[in-house]
């Protein structure tokens, strides 16, 4: 750096590229920081209100009445895990297919037309889901249910899970296509058992990142699944739901559902939590390799 | 064998005939037609000669192939040799019906396995594949799949899956004759990814050898490979010719030298010269020919 060579512009300039390629490291690490800080505030948050009311009653038993004592959101729990069990059966297969539609035939009218529907679906206010989803089923049978409400959630996967399938099969090599292709293979077998099978963990992975997403929502589910007092695993009657409940206790004047409300959002976000630790697993091919 | 009925209905229009011996034993349950001969009466089991005549290979307006005759001579190796683009590859792809698979690729001119035309109507590409093998310039090894399941994969594309111990047996005849299983016989299980690569070209020639192709393509088969895989590859190939038809394009010369019985040479898309290899090498009758082996171009 000293050496005395180099003219004293140079010299000038190195400095003055030192000193711009600092801030530019230190902007990027503070905004690494801005962007888990929120995260961190909601998490600290929640844990220090709902923490304490975690219970096993919690899990196990019914929502009892103002003013009565224990109580639980048994029922809202089940709901939201069979409302997220009908949304991945109605979103994940129909996002898979159309993904791979997509991939096979790339720039057909019908692809491109599908891709940017896609596109627009997965922009769609999550509220307009849940209109559509009551149009649907709720109207015509003329009750809220179940049902309802995992198909509006459904609904919002699919452009997800079409999106991620495209991209993973996309990178799967074009020489395994041919590989299969010149063993005999008829192209819906090449596919299926090979295309898609090399793809299907990075697919897993976004099904579930998918599934995590929609977990939470309520607009959707506020005139489909509607909410429920009472247990009930039945598809076509309205059900419970951990973000319904929330909302409901959220807004009441009583304390001890304001509690109950923030144990509920720690155990929605610890459902979302456990789905993304699985999706993180799901990454690993049964050989220990990643797609290539 | 009853349970065989289903195996490959697409099968080139074939005459059922039990009185041809097969030379491994338990493929005859798997494979009752494996070795059947497709056309004339009296043609041997293991004979496979394919013959392209006055064919053509075309990329959308590009023509790639230019009325090209060439036979591969049963129970030899026939390499095709060429400069890089001059359309071998393209010419290989041809006889096993790949070519068809690129868009806006198409074919004209004709050829035959034994006789049969593989671009005849009502004779489906499947079929022609499971006749006519083929390995890549790269390995291909299916990466969700064991090695055991890479070899195996071939045969359940057939109507009837072979039993489980068949399938055993397949797979040990066919990377024994890959001059793979001393090497992976302890770790079928694994994972093929993890071989080598020089393994994993070698596997990708036994998954190719399990459903018994008569004819096996080899595209630049040694050009991803070290100089030791490579003469393993080589070797395989040379024993290979006495149980299966072998095309080999290579743009190595002396392997070309090393490995073929006949040597075809290629330049802008049109066949220059076919003949055996050391005549081709030693007095090639066309000057570019001449040119291209002594080193002037290419």
């Amino acid at each position: 750096m000293t050496t005395g060579v180099m003219p004293r512009s140079t010299r000038l300039n190195r400095a003055k590229r030192r000193g711009v390629s600092g801030m530019m490291v230190a902007l990027t690490y503070l905004a690494a920081a801005l962007a888990t800080l929120p995260l961190l505030f909601i998490v600290i948050h929640i844990v220090k209100l709902g923490a304490g009311a975690i219970s096993v009653d919690l899990f196990t038993k019914m929502p009892q009445p103002v003013g009565e004592a224990g109580g639980g959101m048994a029922n809202a729990i089940s709901g939201t895990l069979i409302l997220i069990g009908i949304a991945a059966a109605v979103g994940v297969p129909v996002g898979i297919g159309a993904g791979l539609y997509l991939a096979e035939h790339k720039r057909t009218p019908l692809a491109n037309t599908v891709r940017f529907l896609s596109d627009v679906l997965n922009g769609i206010p999550s509220i307009v889901m849940g209109i559509f989803a009551w149009q649907l089923l709720v109207r015509p049978v003329g009750h809220f249910s179940a049902l309802s409400g995992g198909v509006a959630l459904g609904a919002m996967i699919i452009p997800l899970v079409t999106r991620t399938t495209e991209e993973m099969i996309r990178i799967v090599p074009n020489s395994l296509r041919e590989a299969a292709l010149a063993l005999g293979y008829q192209r819906w077998r090449t596919s299926l058992s090979v295309i898609l099978r090399t793809a299907m963990p990075g697919i897993v992975t976004g099904a579930l990142v998918a599934i995590a997403r929609i977990a939470g929502e309520t607009a959707p589910l506020l005139f489909t699944a509607f909410g429920n007092q009472f247990w009930s695993t039945s598809l076509r009657q309205p059900i419970a739901a951990l973000p319904l409940q929330i909302f409901t206790y959220a807004i009441s004047p009583y304390d001890e559902w304001h509690s109950l409300a923030w144990a509920g959002a720690l155990v929605l976000i610890g459902i979302v939590l456990i789905i993304s630790i699985a999706a993180r697993f799901a990454t690993r091919s049964r050989f220990g390799a990643a797609v290539d | 064998m009853t349970a065989d009925t289903e195996f490959d209905d697409r099968l080139l229009a074939t005459e059922p005939d039990s009185t041809r011996h097969l030379e491994v034993p338990v493929a005859r349950h798997v494979f009752p037609n494996a070795d059947r001969p497709t056309t004339t009466a009296g043609t041997d089991a293991s004979v496979a000669r394919l013959e392209a005549t006055g064919l053509n290979a075309y990329f959308g307006q590009q023509h790639a192939v230019k009325d090209v005759t060439l036979t591969l001579d049963p129970r030899s190796v026939t390499a095709i040799i060429g400069p890089s683009g001059c359309g071998k590859s393209t010419l290989l792809r041809c006889l096993n019906r790949m070519h068809e698979t690129v868009p806006g690729a198409r074919t004209s001119g004709s050829v035959t396995l034994d006789g049969e035309q593989l671009y005849g109507d009502g004779t489906s590409a499947i079929a022609v594949r499971r006749h006519v093998g083929m390995v890549f310039q790269r390995p291909t090894p299916f990466p969700t799949m064991s090695i055991r399941d890479n070899v195996a994969a071939g045969l359940r594309t057939q109507g009837s899956a072979p039993s489980r111990a068949h399938i055993d047996d397949i797979v040990e005849d066919a990377l024994r004759r890959a001059a793979l299983w001393q090497e992976v016989k302890d770790r079928l299980r694994t994972g093929a990814i993890a071989l080598s690569g020089g393994q994993q070209q070698r596997l990708c020639i036994a998954r190719a050898l399990a459903t018994k192709p008569r004819v096996l393509l080899l595209d630049e088969p040694t050009a991803s490979l070290d100089p030791s895989s490579t003469q393993k590859i080589e070797e395989l190939v040379y024993e290979l010719r006495s149980t299966v038809t072998v095309g080999i394009v290579t743009h190595n010369m002396q392997q070309a030298a090393r490995v073929s019985d006949r040597t075809a040479f290629m330049l802008d898309g049109a066949l220059i010269e076919a003949a055996s290899t050391n005549t081709l090498f030693t007095a090639p009758s066309d000057p570019r020919t001449e040119a291209y082996i002594t080193g002037r171009f290419g």
